[in-house]
C-alpha cells in the first residue's frame, strides 16, 4: 500500500446560483410587503429600498455592501425601531424586527445557507399577517405566499429549471400537503391560549363599545361599518324596534362624561330580577373581539351562557375580556320587566346629580315635578314626567344629526335650549339629566340597536353603526322601563336604521348607504361567506373541536384519543402520498401501452402472450386458435410491429398507432361467445 | 472504532464490487433530516407556540400546512433516488498527482426526471478537487446521464476508489437521503513522470541487417496503410488527392530507425528510491514517445520489445504503474 488517503477539507456551504436571487427577494418582497400598511412608514421606505438596492446589485453583477456598512445598517435599525416602539420585544416591534431582518439579509447573501435563511424568515413572517387579519383574502394569501416560499426552496435546491416547471412542483407539493393541514386542524388538540402573559400592544386598536360615553364617543363608532357581532335565532326574529342589545349601563355622571358605577366594594352585589313576560327567543350569537367583558346579550336574558355572570344593571358579562371571536348562546324574553324590587342605593345613585350646572335644564324639570305632582292620575307622576321630556323632543325642533355643534361647560343647557342637533347620545345623556332633576330615577344605556338580515346566511348582522344609547328609568311597580329618546326625535333610526335617519349629506360609510339591490345583494353574499369563514375555520378553539368531535363519533375526545386518531391518519395520508408518489406508468410509449393494452384483452378472452412470442407470431397462433380475433389480432400485430421494427418518425407512423388502437376498440365485448 | 465499521456494515449493507448495473433499491437508500430540515422544525414549533398563544386559527392552519409539507418534502426527496440504475464506465488511466475521472452512467427508468443528485467517492468533495466538476447532475425521465466523478490518484498502482456516495436534497433540501454503491470501478494510475535527459541510443550491433528497414527520418515513399501505422504518418494531402475512394496511404521513412531505445531501470541512478526509478523511466517513456523514437522497455525480471505508439506508450505505462506490485491494489 503506498497511498495514503489525503484529507481534505470539509464541504462549504454551497454556493448561492445567480438565478436563484429573484426568488429570494420575491420571497422578502412577498412575505414583508403586506406589512407595509402596519409599520411606520420609515421602516416600510427601507425595506422598499434595501430589496431595490439588492436588485440593483444582482442586475450589475455589483458588489455587496462592506461588512462594516452593513453592521451599521443593522445598528441604525434596530436603533430606529427601539425609538418607534420603545422595546425590542412584544408583537409589533417583533414584526417590525422580523421585516427589517428579511429585507437586509439578502445584503449578506454568499451560499444556500444564507438564503435558507431567508425563506425560514418568510415563513416565520407569514404567521404575523394573522396577527393583523384572518379574513378569507388572508387565506387566500396563504396559500400563494406558500407556493411561492417553497418554489425559492425548490429552486435553491434543483437549480435552473422553467419557472412554471418550479412552480407547479410547488403546487404539487402544497396540494399533497393539505391532507395533512386537514386532518392536523381537525384533530390537532387545542389549547386555548395564551400561554403567557401577552404583550401590552397584543389587542391594540379593537372597536368596540367602552365603559364610559363622552360627546362624540359613539360618533366614531357610528361611522364605521365593521361588523360588531352576528345573531342566528333559532327561529323566530323579533321584531326590529325590539332588537336593543344591552351594553354597559352609565350611570355616574360628572358633567361632562357619563361613567359606569364602580360595584360597591362591600357585599355580594344584588342579583337582578328579570321576569319573563311573553315569548322567549334562543339565539347564538358571534360576537367579533372587542377586549370588553360585554356579551351584548338582547334585552333581556333569562338563560346566559357558560363562562358569564349578569351584573346589578342586568348586562352579561364575560369572565374574560373578549380577544377572539366567540360564540355564546342565549335565551332572551320578551317584553319584560326588571327589577321591580329595587335596591334604596340603587335608587340614590340612579338620581345622583353633579350639582350646579344646567341651571335651565334642572328649572325645566323642576317645573315638570311641580305641574305633575299637583295633578293627580292614574298614571304615576314619574311616566307623566317622561312623557312630558320625550313630548318636548317631539314637538320641538330637535334635529338628529352625526355633526352637532361643539357644546360648552352648560352641556345639558346649552344642547335643550339652544343647539338642539345632536344625536343618541346627546338625546339620552339630555333625557336621563332632566329625569334626575325631576326626581326620577334613570340611567343611561349604551349598547346597539336593531341590525339587518342577511338573507344569504340568516344571520342577523349587527354593526358598529348600529351603535346607540338610550335611557332606562326607574318606576315603582314596573321596575327598570326602557326610553328611548332618539326614538322621540327620529322614528326611523329605531325603525329602520342610521341610514334612514340621517339627512342627506352626513357622513356615512358608503356601505351603510347602500340601497342600490345588486350591490347590497353582493355585500350580502361575501359577508354570509366571511361568516361561513369564520365559524368554521376562525373560530375553531378549543370548545368548538369537543362539539365537533362529539358529533363524528367521538364519545369523549381526550388528548390521548385524538392523538391517536392523528397518528393512524396521518399515516394513512403519508401512504397515500406515497404510493401516489411513487407509482409510475409501465412505459410513456403510446404504441407499447395499445399493444400491452391489446394483449391484456386478449388475455382476459383466454389467449396468453408467451414471453419468447413475437407479435406476428402470436398472431398467427391466435388465427389458429381462435379464428374470430384472428384477423384483428394480425392487423393490431402488424401496426405494432411497423410502429416498433418499421421505418418512419413518429409523425409518419401516426396512422398505425391511430389503426392499433382502434383494433383495441373494435375487439368484440367479452360477453359475446366465440362462434 | 471497529464495533462502528460493523455497525456500519450490519445498517447500510455494504457490499464490494457489485455487479453492474445497480438499482437503488428502498433497501439501499437511507434519509435524515438535513441542518436545514432541523432549522425547518425549529420554525415550525416556535410558530405553532405563537399561534397557541395568540389563538390565530389561520397560524394554526398554516403550521399544519408546512408541517404536511415537510412529510410530503421527504416522500418526494426518496423518490428523487429511488429506482436509478448506475453502471460504471471505463476511467482513463492517470499521472500520479493527477485528478483521476470515474464516469458513472445513469439512467432513470421513470417518467418524471431527477434532478440534483450529488456524487462523490466518500466524503470528498468533487468540485474542491476540479473546480469543472458540475457537483448536481440531472437525468431526464426515461433517459441518461453521465457523471465523471474525481478522485485524486496519489500514487502509482491500480486505483479502486471505492465507495460511490450518492445524494440529493431536492425538492426543499429538509431532507438529505443518500445511498452508497459500490461498483467495481477502477483506473491505472502511472507514476508521475519525472523529466529527464533520454539515455543514448543502443548501439546496434549488426546495422547492415538492418538496412532497409522503414525508419523514422527520410522520407523514402507511400504505401498502403495497416491499422496499426500511427495515425500522424498518413499521407493526407495525397488522400485529399484521390477523393477518398481508395485505401488510405501512408509514408513510409528510412534511416535512423536503426536507433533503438532501451529505456532500461540499470539506467536509472540507483540511489533514489524505486518510485523515483519509475519515475524516471515515465519521463523517457513520454519524451521518447514526443521524438518519435523507437523504443522498448526493461524492467527487472520484464521486458517490452521496441515499438512506437500510443498503444506501445500505455502499455510500457501500465508496466511501470503495477510494476512489482504483483496484485496488490492501491485503494
Amino acid at each position: 500500500m503506498f497511498a495514503k488517503r489525503a484529507s481534505f477539507p470539509s464541504p462549504p456551504s454551497p454556493a448561492l446560483e445567480r438565478g436563484a436571487l429573484p426568488w429570494l427577494l420575491a420571497t422578502a418582497l412577498a412575505t414583508a410587503g403586506p406589512h407595509a400598511g402596519h409599520l411606520p412608514p420609515w421602516l416600510s421606505l427601507v425595506v422598499a429600498v434595501l430589496l431595490f438596492w439588492r436588485f440593483r446589485i444582482w442586475r450589475t453583477n455589483g458588489r455587496l455592501p462592506a461588512r462594516w456598512l452593513l453592521v451599521l445598517l443593522v445598528a441604525a435599525g434596530v436603533a430606529g425601531i427601539v425609538a418607534q416602539f420603545h422595546t425590542l420585544f412584544g408583537r409589533d416591534a417583533g414584526v417590525a424586527l422580523l421585516v427589517f431582518f428579511v429585507a437586509l439579509k439578502p445584503m449578506e447573501m454568499r451560499g444556500r445557507r444564507d438564503a435558507l435563511v431567508v425563506v425560514m424568515l418568510g415563513y416565520f413572517l407569514l404567521l404575523t399577517h394573522y396577527f393583523f387579519s384572518q379574513s378569507i383574502p388572508t387565506g387566500i394569501w396563504l396559500l400563494v405566499s406558500a407556493t411561492l416560499l417553497t418554489a425559492a426552496l425548490i429552486r435553491l435546491h434543483g437549480g435552473n429549471q422553467p419557472v412554471g416547471a418550479t412552480f407547479r412542483t410547488a403546487a404539487l407539493l402544497l396540494a399533497q400537503a393539505l391532507p395533512f393541514m386537514l386532518i392536523l386542524y381537525v384533530l390537532f388538540p387545542r389549547i386555548s391560549g395564551p400561554l403567557w402573559g401577552l404583550p401590552q400592544d397584543a389587542y391594540s386598536g379593537l372597536n368596540g363599545l367602552s365603559d364610559t360615553m363622552a360627546p362624540g364617543s359613539l360618533n366614531r363608532l357610528i361611522q364605521s361599518s365593521e361588523i360588531a357581532f352576528r345573531v342566528q335565532f333559532s327561529d323566530r326574529i323579533p321584531e326590529k324596534p325590539a332588537l336593543y342589545w344591552r351594553g354597559p349601563v352609565l350611570d355616574d355622571y360628572d358633567g361632562l362624561t357619563w361613567r359606569a358605577r364602580v360595584p360597591p366594594p362591600h357585599g355580594q352585589p344584588a342579583k337582578p330580577v328579570i321576569e319573563a313576560g311573553g315569548k322567549t327567543y334562543d339565539y347564538v350569537s358571534t360576537l367579533e373581539a372587542s377586549n370588553q367583558r360585554w356579551l351584548l346579550a338582547l334585552d333581556a336574558p333569562i338563560k346566559l351562557p357558560p363562562d358569564s355572570e349578569l351584573s346589578p344593571s342586568a348586562e352579561v358579562l364575560a369572565r374574560q375580556p373578549l380577544r377572539a371571536r366567540t360564540r355564546v348562546a342565549f335565551t332572551s324574553t320578551l317584553p319584560y320587566r326588571l327589577n321591580r324590587v329595587e335596591s334604596p342605593l340603587a335608587l340614590q345613585q340612579a338620581l345622583s346629580l353633579p350639582a350646579q350646572i344646567n341651571p335651565r335644564a334642572r328649572a325645566l324639570a323642576t317645573a315638570w315635578r311641580v305641574e305633575w305632582n299637583s295633578k293627580p292620575s292614574q298614571q304615576g307622576a314619574d311616566e307623566r314626567i317622561a312623557q312630558a321630556a320625550l313630548a318636548m323632543f317631539r314637538k320641538e325642533a330637535f334635529y338628529y344629526t352625526l355633526r352637532p355643534p361643539l357644546l360648552g361647560e352648560q352641556a345639558m343647557d346649552e344642547f335643550l335650549f339652544d343647539t338642539r342637533r345632536g344625536f343618541c347620545e346627546h338625546y339620552a345623556s339630555a333625557f336621563v339629566f332632566l329625569m334626575r332633576a325631576a326626581g326620577v330615577p334613570a340611567r343611561v344605556v349604551t349598547g346597539y340597536q336593531g341590525g339587518e338580515l342577511n338573507p344569504v346566511d340568516g344571520y342577523l348582522v349587527v354593526r358598529q353603526s348600529d351603535a346607540h344609547a338610550w335611557a332606562e328609568i326607574w318606576l315603582a311597580e314596573q321596575g327598570w322601563v326602557r326610553i328611548d329618546p332618539t326614538g322621540a326625535v327620529a322614528p326611523s333610526r329605531v325603525e329602520q336604521g342610521i341610514a334612514a335617519a340621517l339627512p342627506e349629506g352626513e357622513p356615512l360609510p358608503l356601505l351603510l348607504r347602500l340601497d342600490a339591490g345588486w350591490l347590497r345583494q353582493m355585500r350580502n353574499r361575501w359577508e354570509a361567506a366571511n361568516n361561513a369563514w369564520n365559524q368554521w375555520v376562525i373560530a375553531y378553539n378549543p370548545q368548538r373541536q369537543r362539539e365537533l368531535l362529539s358529533r363524528i363519533g367521538f364519545k369523549e375526545p381526550d388528548w390521548q384519543s385524538m392523538v391517536a386518531t392523528l397518528t393512524v391518519l396521518c399515516g394513512v395520508a403519508l401512504l397515500l402520498v406515497t404510493a401516489w408518489t411513487l407509482y409510475q406508468r409501465r412505459t410513456d410509449d403510446p404504441a407499447l401501452r395499445a399493444w400491452q393494452r391489446y394483449c391484456a384483452q386478449l388475455r382476459r378472452r383466454g389467449i396468453r402472450l408467451a414471453p419468447w412470442e413475437g407479435p406476428l407470431e402470436f398472431a398467427a397462433r391466435v388465427g389458429r386458435e381462435r379464428p374470430d380475433l384472428g384477423e384483428l389480432t394480425a392487423e393490431a400485430a402488424r401496426c405494432y410491429a411497423d410502429l416498433r421494427y418499421g421505418q418512419g418518425g413518429a409523425t409518419q407512423l401516426q396512422p398505425q398507432l391511430r389503426r392499433l388502437q382502434e383494433c383495441l376498440r373494435r375487439l368484440p365485448p367479452l360477453w359475446r361467445k366465440p362462434v | 472504532m471497529r464495533i462502528r465499521a460493523l455497525l456500519a456494515q450490519w445498517l447500510f449493507r455494504h457490499r464490494r464490487d457489485e455487479p453492474s448495473p445497480i438499482v437503488l433499491t428502498q433497501r439501499r437508500i437511507f434519509i435524515l433530516p438535513s441542518g436545514a430540515g432541523l432549522l425547518y422544525c425549529l420554525v415550525l414549533a416556535t410558530m405553532l407556540l405563537g399561534a397557541i398563544n395568540y389563538s390565530l386559527s389561520l397560524g394554526h392552519a398554516l403550521v399544519f400546512l408546512l408541517a404536511g409539507l415537510g412529510l410530503v418534502a421527504m416522500v418526494h426527496a426518496f423518490r428523487n433516488l429511488v429506482g436509478l440504475q448506475l453502471s460504471p464506465g471505463r476511467a482513463e488511466p492517470v499521472f500520479a498527482g493527477e485528478i483521476a475521472r470515474f464516469p458513472v452512467h445513469v439512467d432513470n427508468a421513470r417518467a418524471q426526471p431527477r434532478r440534483a443528485l450529488e456524487f462523490a467517492f466518500g466524503k470528498q468533495v468533487g468540485v474542491l478537487l476540479d473546480a469543472s466538476f458540475n457537483a448536481s447532475l440531472d437525468v431526464p425521465a426515461l433517459g441518461r446521464a453521465t457523471v465523471a466523478i474525481p478522485y485524486p490518484a496519489t500514487a502509482r498502482g491500480r486505483l479502486e476508489p471505492g465507495r460511490i456516495t450518492l445524494s440529493t436534497r431536492y425538492p426543499l433540501g429538509l431532507f438529505y437521503v443518500w445511498s452508497t454503491p459500490h461498483p467495481a470501478q477502477s483506473c491505472t494510475v502511472y507514476p508521475h513522470p519525472l523529466v529527464t535527459p533520454l539515455p543514448p541510443p543502443a548501439p546496434v550491433a549488426d546495422s547492415g541487417q538492418r538496412q532497409g528497414t522503414s525508419g523514422q527520418e527520410d522520407f523514402s515513399g507511400l504505401r498502403q496503410r495497416q491499422p496499426s501505422d500511427p495515425t500522424r504518418h498518413i499521407a493526407w494531402k495525397a488522400v485529399a488527392r484521390d477523393s477518398g475512394d481508395r485505401p488510405l496511404l501512408v509514408k513510409q521513412f528510412a534511416g535512423g530507425a536503426a536507433d533503438e531505445l532501451w529505456l532500461d531501470w540499470d539506467l536509472t541512478p540507483s540511489d533514489p528510491g524505486v518510485e523515483t526509478r519509475l519515475s524516471i523511466l515515465a519521463g523517457w517513456i513520454l519524451a521518447a514517445e514526443e521524438v518519435q523514437a523507437r523504443y522498448g522497455l526493461r524492467l527487472p525480471g520484464r521486458e517490452i520489445a521496441p515499438a512506437q505508439g500510443a498503444a506501445h506508450r500505455d502499455a510500457c505505462l501500465e508496466t511501470l504503474a503495477l510494476f512489482d506490485l504483483e496484485g496488490e491494489s492501491v485503494r
